[in-house]
């Protein structure tokens, strides 16, 4: 009895359960609708698995939520809820290909000063909601919200302005050639890069048919950096001081509003950079027209939801959810069923990650019951 | 913190929603009219295949074919939706293995043709001229297959010889609906609402300024029309505003080719009681007292004709198909109350004439300025 209740304590457990009945639900849905569950998840999973470059679409698809995931989760341990990383990504995304199409330098020296770009515009955007708070106490929620906004149509706007629009087409120019961040771009199309893989079919599918790239490196290293910051350096534990409870931080003389700024900063910056490796690792290296938010910062709110806002626990939940998203779109395409199935699924797990505080409360239970019956 | 976490939960529901509605669509009732007389043409205009098909009849079943839509997803109520419905029929008809796979953002593109082409897809259909660049290079690296895409010449510099193009002369129908409006018109002055500028919209805009040309030469009066663009194809707000200031300044038709943007200025139309003039589709079930007619562009049409001649086994690649009024895959709705019968028969005594060439609708800029001499 006690072994469960400890069981049932870890937060990783009551994660699991939520997956599970996640997909409990979603097997219910798909029987309602009439598809055989077990084949729509075979399908969800070899969409996911059965070829090597499958498993490069997931992680390169995982990428930009892992690091949107890791700014959420990392100003909630601040006690600040960043909503705004959807904006945060868009003038990342904008910034991003600004630079990378205006200038064109070896890429040694564009590589960064792109990324940079990506980064100090997202910054900029998170900074101005963390200034906000920190000067007047305007709820973050609503400024980040008002500012996804005004990100969603300035980047409209440039995507049509007369500089950047690219003709007959819905979509800006895209970066230089020079920026592009994938796995040897240019080797793995010349006589010699086709010659050396022409031996190892999965080398080949993965190299020519994905856009395989190092954005899934950097956000494991970002995740890490942010776990370092946070619970390994003499500013993480201000930081999470300030999440625990901001008076008492205040009055053992932690300086709370500056903290707020700088947690803002940083999660903005890493919500541009998950804008910026897009632009440079993935075709087509450009922004297009929004009609509707693409997702890559809300999907963020999940994954860091799931994740437990544990910086760490960022990359698996990013992982899972980018495998759903792209394994999803095989149920539809094997079995026809509809692709929203994939969404209730994704929805109902994100909803029972909320119903988990009842895990711990029924292992306190389990506890008590335990003990009484020890009597 | 509990509090916190409450509020999470609270706002991550709503995004949920959010972007849950935003990507979902809605019913599919829409497509009646429309469908009703695309089934005649559709079965017209394939007559000439129907012969090959039905010695290749067990062939179809195995033929798979493959869709891959572009960003606006499969419930558009415009042409990713009609397509599917051309394909839909062709199930039906003949029996081939059709499927889709959506596009969530534009990097998909590439992942999802990839993902078609894993399912031994024998011809493989994208959707809209955005996915020309990533048409081309997936057909470069598979040659076996056969691509074919909606609204997108072929281009022989940029696309190897397995890609089809397939296009419309949305200039014809702009033309019929043009000449409607300026025979329509009572305060000489008509509107035109564009999305994004592109020669795609130009054949709707040009081809629509010179039927309202030709409706004033023939009346002996003056009528102007003024354009403008959305910059959009799916904020209806901005159509809205757009149409609303036109039909202040005096407009009374306004006729759109911009998407989801158009749904807002036929609900200025209605607001105002004016005319608004719909596109792709008949849209007349959006407001029915108060659209006019619309310009068909019928797309399940030519991508269920062109399917049909891949799978009789016809060679289909490196070329443009272009369908018009002669091909039946353009038009106007039968439904003409709102017009009367004199203007109506007169379109199609104006539709007769340009399928016979004798009037040919400019499609551009250059083209509408040597029309007008």
């Amino acid at each position: 009895m006690e072994k469960t209740a400890k069981i049932l304590k870890k937060p990783i457990t009551s994660t699991i359960i939520a997956i599970v009945c996640g997909f409990a639900v979603a097997a219910i849905v798909l029987a309602v609708a009439g598809y055989n569950p077990g084949s729509a998840f075979g399908a969800l999973f070899s969409g996911i698995f059965s070829r090597p470059k499958y498993i490069s679409n997931v992680i390169i698809k995982a990428t930009p939520i892992t690091l949107t995931a890791l700014s959420v989760a990392f100003a909630y341990k601040v006690g600040l809820f960043n909503i705004g990383a959807e904006g945060q990504y868009i003038v990342g995304a904008v910034a991003a290909n600004i630079v990378g199409y205006l200038c064109n330098f070896p890429p040694v020296i564009e590589i960064p000063l792109v990324i940079l770009a990506g980064m100090v515009a997202g910054a900029l955007w998170g900074g101005i909601v963390g200034l906000l708070k920190a000067k007047f106490g305007i709820h973050e929620v609503l400024t980040s919200i008002m500012l996804n906004w005004i990100a969603f149509y300035f980047s409209n706007l440039v995507v049509n302005s007369a500089a950047f629009h690219q003709p007959n087409s819905t979509a800006a120019y895209p970066v230089n050639a020079s920026s592009y961040t994938m796995l040897l771009p240019n080797w793995k199309t010349s006589d010699a890069g086709m010659a050396a893989m022409s031996g190892t079919k999965w080398l080949r599918e993965v190299m020519l048919k994905t856009d395989v790239n190092f954005g899934f490196l950097i956000a494991i290293a970002a995740a890490v950096f942010i776990w370092m910051l946070l619970y390994r350096s003499r500013k993480g534990y201000e930081l999470r001081a300030v999440g625990l409870n901001h008076d008492a931080a205040e009055f053992a003389g932690i300086p709370v509003n500056k903290n707020i700024v700088i947690t803002m900063l940083i999660a903005g910056a890493l919500a541009g950079l998950a804008a910026a490796l897009a632009i440079t690792g993935t075709n087509p290296h450009r922004i297009s027209t929004l009609s509707a938010f693409e997702n890559n910062g809300f999907n963020g709110l999940s994954v860091a939801f799931i994740a437990g806002s544990s910086p760490i626990g960022c990359i698996f939940a990013g992982l899972l959810f980018g495998g759903l998203l792209y394994g999803g779109q095989s149920i539809q395409a094997n079995i026809g069923a509809p692709s929203e199935i994939i969404n209730i699924m994704i929805g109902t797990i994100v909803f029972f990650v909320a119903l988990t505080a009842v895990v711990p409360k029924l292992a306190v239970r389990l506890e008590k019951r335990g003990m009484r019956n020890a009597k | 913190m509990k509090k916190m976490r409450k509020l999470l939960a609270v706002v991550l529901a709503g995004a949920m929603a959010a972007s849950m509605s935003a990507c979902g669509g809605t019913g599919t009732a829409s497509s009646s009219a429309a469908n009703s007389t695309a089934g005649s043409s559709a079965a017209a205009s394939t007559e000439g295949s129907s012969a090959a098909t039905s010695t290749t009849g067990t062939n179809a079943k195995n033929f798979k074919i493959r869709m891959v839509t572009d960003t606006g997803g499969v419930n558009d109520q415009s042409f990713n939706q009609s397509s599917w419905e051309g394909l839909q029929n062709l199930k039906k008809s003949i029996g081939a293995d059709v499927n889709y796979v959506e596009s969530k953002q534009e990097s998909d593109y590439a992942t999802n043709l990839d993902k078609a082409a894993d399912d031994d897809a024998k011809l493989i259909w994208g959707i809209g001229f955005a996915m020309a660049e990533s048409i081309g290079k997936a057909a470069k690296a598979n040659p076996d297959i056969a691509y074919a895409i909606v609204d997108n010449g072929y281009d022989a510099k940029t696309m190897p010889k397995n890609v089809t193009g397939v296009m419309f002369r949305a200039q014809e129908p702009s033309f019929v609906v043009g000449y409607i409006a300026g025979k329509t018109t009572k305060t000489g002055k008509v509107g035109f609402v564009g999305g994004i500028k592109s020669n795609i919209i130009d054949q709707f805009e040009y081809g629509y300024k010179a039927g309202v040309d030709y409706a004033a030469k023939e009346l002996k009066k003056k009528i102007t029309v003024d354009a403008q663009y959305a910059e959009s194809f799916s904020d209806a707000a901005k159509g809205k505003a757009i149409a609303n200031s036109m039909f202040s300044s005096g407009c009374d038709i306004v006729f759109h080719a911009a998407g989801g943007v158009g749904v807002g200025v036929i609900q200025a139309a209605k607001d105002a009681g004016k005319y608004a003039i719909g596109v792709d589709r008949d849209q007349a079930y959006l407001a029915p007292k108060n659209v006019l007619t619309s310009a068909l562009k019928l797309v399940h049409a030519a991508v269920e004709d062109v399917s049909k001649k891949a799978i009789a086994g016809k060679s289909i690649g490196g070329q443009t198909f272009t369908y018009g009024l002669t091909e039946d895959a353009v038009g106007i709705p039968t439904e003409h109350k709102l017009m009367g019968d004199a203007t109506y028969n007169a379109a199609l005594k104006v539709e007769e004439q340009i399928k016979s060439g004798k009037i040919v609708p400019p499609a551009n800029k250059d083209d509408y300025a040597k029309f007008g001499k």
